[in-house]
C-alpha cells in the first residue's frame, strides 16, 4: 500500500523507545499486546484512539534510546501506516524497514504538521499532503537499498530470497 | 588510502581493501548476542527465514539478564523460549541462573569480545565493547535473527567524530563523567549515525572499565559505534580470556573525520546529568539541592568490580541517609565474587546496602527497584528518559559511582569531598 491516508498524531522531540513503549511491557513478544500500551505514559489515548492508516509525524531524534524492536512494532501494529519525522535515532531506523513500517524524513512537513490534521502520503514518491494546511512537501528519498527491503517484504524475506539465490536454504 | 579503526575493521570483515563513510557493505560477524526480551523477537525471525541451524554455534551469545531472575510468568515464558532454543541449536554461550551477570559486563570477561572483531547484539548498549578496539552496535531483534542464521549483516559504514582528550582529571573524576560531559556538549543527537572515537591521552591511561563505561554510552549521544584504539591495557585485560585471534587496529593519522573534538578535562567536575535527558549535564557542585529517595549502583556502564571498590571505599564506615534506599547490583558472578573477597559487599551491607543478584536490574524500570510516583533516584546507569525506571512522574539523575555513594550517605546529591 503505497498511499496512505489518516489522522496525524503529533509528537515532539527526542521521543525515545521507553516513551514508545515502556520497560514494564517487554515481559511479552506479542505485537497486540505491545500495541496496547503503545505511548501508554505520554500519551494514554493513542492506542484505544489510534485508527489504521494514521500518520505519526514527530520531530528530531525520533526512537532514540533502547534497541527494542518491540517499539516500531507496538506502532505498526497499532495502525500507524507511515512515521514522518525531522529525523530518526539510527536502530530504531534500521528496525522499521526491517519490520515493514516505512519512515519518511522531512523537517518541513514535520513543522508544519499539526495533531489531529488529516494527512495523505504517498511513501513511493515521498510526497505528503496536508489538506487543513493546504501545503504539500516532498520528503527525503527513501535509499535504495531501503527500498529494495520494503520491495522484498522486510528484511526476512529479502534475506531468504538471498539464500536461496546461492543454494543455502 | 587513509582509514579510521573503524572503517579497518568493516573493510576487513567485508573482504575490501578500504571502505568509504555512506558505503553499504556486508560484513562477516564474529559475535551475535540478545537477551530474554530480545531474543524471543529474533528467534522467531530465524524460524521464518527457514534455516535449520544457526551460522555457528560458537558465535552466538544468549544471555537472559533484564528480567531475571523472572519477574513474572510472561518473563518466564520469554526465558523459557530463549532457553529451549538455546538447547535445540546447542549454544555454546548460554547463559542464565548462577551463570549469568548483565551482558555487555560478561561478554568481555569471558573473552567473547576481542579487539577487531565484529559484535553485533540485540541491545543498544552493545557499543561497549568498542572500548577494546572492537566495531560493535545495537541492532534489533530481526537484524540479529538474520545474523544468526547466516552470520552476515548489511551496515552503512558511519563517518567519525574524534573526540581528543587532554590533560588532568580532578578528583573523583572518572570516564562516566567524561562521557555525561561530552553528552552534554555535543546533545543526544550529536553523533547520529556516526562513530564516537575516544582518543587522547587522557583515553590512554584510563582504566580499562573506564573505558567500558565509555563507550557503553555512545548511543546515548545516538551514535552508531564508540570505539577506542587498543593498546598495553588493552592487551593485559585480554590476556589468557580467549584462545581467538586479537587484531590491533588503529586509524592512520591522516584518517578522515567529520568532526574533531578537542576537550580540556583540568576543569571538569564530577556530573549529573539530570531528568530527562543524558545530555542534561550539570557538575555536581550545582546538584547539592536535589534530595533523593534512592539510589543505585550496578548496570553495564557501572556494574565493574573497579565501580563497586570505588563506591564502598566512599561509604566505608558510613550508613545510608535515613529513607534513602540503596541497591547495589555487582555486573557479573565473578565481579560479585571478587567483592565479597575484597570485603566491599560487607561494605555495602555495613551502610545499609541492598545486594541484588547480578542483572540489568531498576535501570530500566522493570525490576528490582522501580520507582514511586514523585520519587528520585540518582543512578549510576545511562538513561534518564521518563519512566525510565518506573512512574512516569518519577526522575532519574544520572552519576558516576562515588557520586552516587556520597549521595546515599547525604540524602541528596553530593560529591565524597563533602562527607
Amino acid at each position: 500500500m503505497n498511499r496512505i491516508e489518516g489522522r496525524i498524531w503529533k509528537f515532539g522531540d527526542d521521543v525515545d523507545t521507553d516513551l514508545i513503549i515502556p520497560a514494564q511491557f517487554l515481559n511479552v513478544s506479542e505485537a497486540k499486546e505491545l500495541a496496547k500500551n503503545c505511548f501508554s505514559h505520554l500519551r494514554p489515548e493513542f492506542a484505544g484512539a489510534v485508527r489504521e492508516g494514521d500518520i505519526l509525524v514527530a520531530g528530531r531524534n525520533f526512537g532514540c534510546g533502547s534497541s527494542r524492536e518491540h517499539a516500531p512494532l507496538a506502532i505498526k501494529t497499532a495502525g500507524i501506516g507511515v512515521v514522518i519525522a525531522e529525523s530518526f535515532a539510527r536502530i530504531f531506523y534500521r528496525n522499521a524497514f526491517n519490520i515493514g513500517l516505512p519512515l519518511l524524513e522531512s523537517a518541513e512537513a514535520a513543522r508544519a504538521a499539526s495533531d489531529g490534521d488529516r494527512g495523505v502520503v504517498d511513501i513511493v514518491t515521498g510526497t505528503i499532503e496536508l489538506p487543513d494546511a493546504g501545503q504539500t512537501f516532498s520528503a527525503q528519498p527513501i535509499p535504495d537499498f531501503m527500498r529494495t527491503l520494503i520491495g522484498a517484504g522486510g528484511l526476512v524475506e529479502y534475506v531468504r530470497k538471498k539464500k536461496v539465490g546461492s543454494g543455502r536454504l | 588510502m587513509a582509514m579510521t579503526i573503524t572503517e579497518k575493521i568493516l573493510a576487513a570483515h567485508a573482504g575490501r581493501e578500504s571502505v568509504s563513510p555512506g558505503d553499504l557493505i556486508e560484513v562477516n560477524v564474529d559475535m551475535a548476542m540478545a537477551n530474554d526480551v530480545t531474543a524471543p523477537l529474533a528467534i522467531e525471525t530465524f524460524r521464518k527465514i527457514g534455516m535449520s541451524s544457526v551460522f555457528n554455534r560458537d558465535k552466538v551469545a544468549l544471555v537472559a539478564d533484564h528480567f531475571v531472575p523472572n519477574k513474572d510468568i510472561s518473563s518466564a515464558q520469554q526465558v523459557k523460549v530463549m532457553r529451549e532454543f538455546a538447547r535445540e541449536q546447542d549454544i555454546t554461550h548460554y547463559y542464565e541462573s548462577g551463570d549469568v551477570g548483565i551482558e555487555h559486563v560478561i561478554l568481555p570477561e569471558k573473552g567473547l569480545a576481542l579487539p577487531g572483531q565484529i559484535i553485533i547484539g540485540a541491545d543498544s548498549h552493545t557499543c561497549t565493547y568498542g572500548a577494546l578496539g572492537a566495531f560493535s552496535t545495537g541492532v534489533g531483534s530481526t537484524d540479529l535473527g538474520a545474523v544468526m542464521a547466516t552470520g552476515e549483516i548489511w551496515l552503512k559504514v558511519p563517518s567519525a567524530i574524534r573526540i581528543e582528550y587532554s590533560g588532568t582529571l580532578r578528583p573523583h573524576v572518572s570516564g562516566k563523567d567524561l562521557i555525561l560531559y561530552t553528552i552534554g556538549l555535543i546533545g543526544v543527537e550529536g553523533g547520529l549515525y556516526a562513530t564516537l572515537e575516544f582518543a587522547g591521552e587522557v583515553i590512554q591511561a584510563l582504566p580499562m572499565t573506564q573505558r567500558f563505561t565509555m563507550a557503553n554510552m555512545a548511543i546515548e549521544a545516538g551514535g552508531k559505534n564508540g570505539i577506542i584504539e587498543p593498546d598495553d591495557i588493552t592487551r593485559a585485560y585480554i590476556k589468557g580470556k580467549s584462545p581467538s585471534q586479537a587484531l590491533f587496529f588503529k586509524s592512520d593519522p591522516d584518517a578522515r573525520y567529520e568532526r574533531e573534538i578537542t576537550v580540556s578535562v583540568g576543569e571538569i567536575e564530577p556530573q549529573v546529568a539530570f531528568p530527562h535527558s543524558p545530555a542534561n549535564v550539570r557538575p555536581v557542585s550545582e546538584a547539592a539541592h536535589v534530595a533523593v529517595d534512592q539510589v543505585f549502583i550496578g548496570s553495564c556502564t557501572n556494574g565493574w568490580l573497579e565501580d563497586l571498590r570505588d563506591a564502598a571505599s566512599v561509604l566505608k564506615g558510613k550508613r545510608t541517609a535515613r529513607g534513602v534506599r540503596l541497591i547495589v547490583i555487582p555486573g557479573s558472578p565473578l565481579i560479585y565474587k571478587q567483592a565479597i573477597g575484597e570485603g566491599i559487599i560487607d561494605t555495602f551491607l555495613d551502610a545499609g546496602a541492598v545486594i541484588g543478584p547480578p542483572c540489568c536490574g531498576p535501570c530500566l524500570g522493570g525490576h528490582m527497584g522501580i520507582l514511586a510516583a514523585g520519587e528520585r533516584a540518582v543512578s549510576t546507569t545511562n538513561r534518564n528518559f521518563v519512566g525510565r525506571m518506573g512512574h512516569p512522574e518519577s526522575e532519574v539523575y544520572l552519576s558516576n559511582p562515588v557520586v552516587a555513594a556520597a549521595t546515599a550517605v547525604l540524602g541528596r546529591i553530593g560529591s565524597p569531598d563533602e562527607l
